[in-house]
């Protein structure tokens, strides 16, 4: 075993623990706290396959700000910690089938997809050429992007104020 | 043959781990030390005094303190959050060092050159940006976890601020990757040698295309806000919150909150100075006239060794009487050995680092105990409404100036 496949295990092994440990957990953070392990061997992964950018920058996005805000989210609201409850009728007789064929299906398709299982070299300056990418040959979609979540966020604000009068000018007094 | 040149390389990264782990841990300790003396002085007071000759062995006692009181876990805490929040919060902060380079230089352990950082990837800045925006767990996990309305509040008060002032902090940055093309620390620092006008050194404070200024304040600011120290600790203002996150926190557990507090600051001024002021480039240019400029390590601790000696030898107890001369002798004959002809221009890249790093860590003790902690609303205000800002129009005058050159 080389030492690339035995920390692609350790990684893939965190991984796949992480994931199923976001629903065993009953508690929001612990769930959340799970995700982000998940995160952090996928950045693992990503070091191992020698792209450091995209490693870093799944750090950054998604362990760093999408998840912060999932737990700042859980913090505020004080969620507790959830009930169980048996399966409704709907998951046990169309949810529980319908997962089984989705895995069914991913591990046929994997299994025939001619993968390579000997790392290929990247060419040089990945950063440089993925930018490049971004903002040269595909801007008009990238820009398209932004403005879809632009209008995410209005819509969020408008959605939190409804109902609300706009707060004075000086903000809020408001301790959070 | 292959084998054996991967495990040398192994074998001198562990020990540079080693090594700088010992020497950040020091510098830490003695961070706050000089924290509490700048602020003493700044203040009218004297500061530690007692424990050694001006409160030099401070830290020590200040450690072993930590570690003998007692480790009180409050009832209906979250145990696993509670335990590995203060770990989460030390060892990010210290692995985010090993990024740092410290000068061009190579040095040789067991024969194999090898340059003065530890982990020299092409993407370091943004692995620095990504282990301090993990950081933020650290702090809400850690007020969370404890089962305590003040810690809750404290930790929620600091993920919104470093959730806010992140922003800022990258953006802030922008300017100075689009000044040098890349993300590597070494070679940003390359890209600001050279002088203007002869003279005036091209750091990014002061490059000719665009100079830094305003990413050079919004860098400043958020950075002072990330690493949670007034005037923005709302974190932990003691007058509302007691203590903030770390309310329940005692003992060692503690002591990792405070490591990764000071940890943080240094990593925070390393990058300010590589980023902004050249990194380890002497500010003045090698032409003849300014050749004595490479004596000026030398000289400084020549000076100092002097001072202490002097000072030394009439202090008001026999400890420092001997202490002090002692440490003043070790200071010459470091002077000594650095105008050595072989060690003259490896020890140029180093202190002019270590220089601007400690002047950018005087400046953070300086705001600390000048200005008056800012109201959290102001907080808020200030970081969406002026530094965001700010910090964009560096990046769209700092684009256009580019543009221009071209």
């Amino acid at each position: 075993m080389t030492p690339q496949l035995v920390i692609f295990l350790v990684l893939a092994a965190i991984a796949i623990a992480g994931a199923v440990n976001v629903i065993l957990q009953r508690h929001p953070i612990h769930s959340a706290i799970s995700l982000i392990s998940v995160m952090i061997a996928l950045a693992g992964l990503f070091l191992l396959l020698e792209s450091e950018f995209i490693a870093v920058v799944q750090i950054i996005v998604y362990a760093g700000a999408i998840m912060v805000l999932f737990v700042f989210v859980i913090m505020l609201l004080n969620a507790g910690a959830e009930e169980r409850t048996n399966m409704s009728r709907m998951a046990r007789y169309a949810g529980v089938p319908l997962a089984i064929f989705l895995l069914i299906e991913l591990a046929y398709q994997i299994g025939a997809a001619a993968l390579s299982m000997t790392p290929q070299p990247l060419a040089e300056d990945v950063t440089r050429r993925l930018s490049m990418l971004l903002f040269q040959d595909f801007v008009f979609p990238f820009e398209l992007t932004s403005i879809l979540i632009l209008i995410a966020i209005l819509g969020a604000l408008v959605l939190a104020q409804r109902g609300e009068s706009v707060p004075a000018k000086g903000g809020p007094k408001t301790i959070t | 043959m292959n084998d054996t040149i991967a495990r040398s390389i192994l074998v001198v990264s562990l020990v540079k781990v080693v090594v700088l782990l010992f020497l950040v841990l020091t510098a830490v300790a003695y961070l706050v030390w000089f924290e509490r003396k700048v602020a003493a002085h700044i203040q009218g007071r004297w500061g530690p005094y007692r424990v050694g000759p001006h409160g030099l062995l401070q830290p020590l006692a200040d450690g072993v303190k930590f570690l003998l009181k007692e480790d009180a876990t409050p009832a209906g805490v979250d145990r696993f959050l509670y335990f590995s929040a203060p770990l989460l919060t030390m060892t990010l902060a210290i692995s985010a060092i090993a990024m740092i380079p410290f000068g061009p230089a190579s040095i040789h352990i067991f024969g194999i050159a090898t340059p003065l950082v530890i982990a020299n990837i092409s993407v370091g800045l943004l692995a620095i940006f990504a282990i301090t925006s993990v950081g933020v767990y650290g702090v809400a996990l850690g007020g969370w976890s404890s089962n305590s309305k003040y810690s809750l509040l404290g930790g929620l008060r600091s993920s919104a601020q470093m959730i806010s002032y992140e922003l800022s902090l990258t953006l802030s940055v922008v300017g100075i990757l689009l000044l040098a093309g890349t993300f590597n620390l070494s070679e940003l620092i390359m890209r600001q040698d050279g002088y203007t006008w002869g003279h005036l050194p091209k750091w990014n404070l002061l490059n000719p295309t665009f100079p830094q200024i305003l990413g050079f304040f919004c860098y400043f600011v958020a950075a002072i806000a990330e690493t949670n120290r007034a005037p923005f600790d709302l974190a932990e203002a003691e007058s509302e919150l007691v203590a903030g996150y770390h309310t329940e926190y005692s003992s060692f557990k503690f002591a990792m909150f405070f490591l990764g507090e000071y940890a943080s600051m240094i990593t925070v001024a390393c990058l300010a100075s590589i980023l902004f002021l050249g990194g380890w480039l002497s500010p003045f240019p090698q032409t003849p006239g300014l050749d004595w400029t490479r004596y000026l390590p030398a000289g400084v601790l020549a000076v100092a060794g002097v001072a202490l000696i002097i000072h030394g030898v009439r202090y008001i107890n026999v400890f420092g009487r001997i202490a002090l001369p002692v440490l003043g002798v070790i200071l010459g004959a470091l002077s000594f050995l650095c105008s050595q002809p072989g060690v003259i221009d490896d020890i140029q890249g180093p202190f002019w680092f270590l220089a601007k790093v400690l002047f950018v860590l005087f400046v953070y003790v300086w705001v600390r105990w000048t200005l008056p902690r800012f109201r959290y609303d102001q907080l808020m205000r200030f970081g969406w409404k002026v530094l965001f800002p700010v910090a964009l129009l560096n990046v769209i005058l700092t684009s256009l100036a580019v543009v221009m050159r071209k």
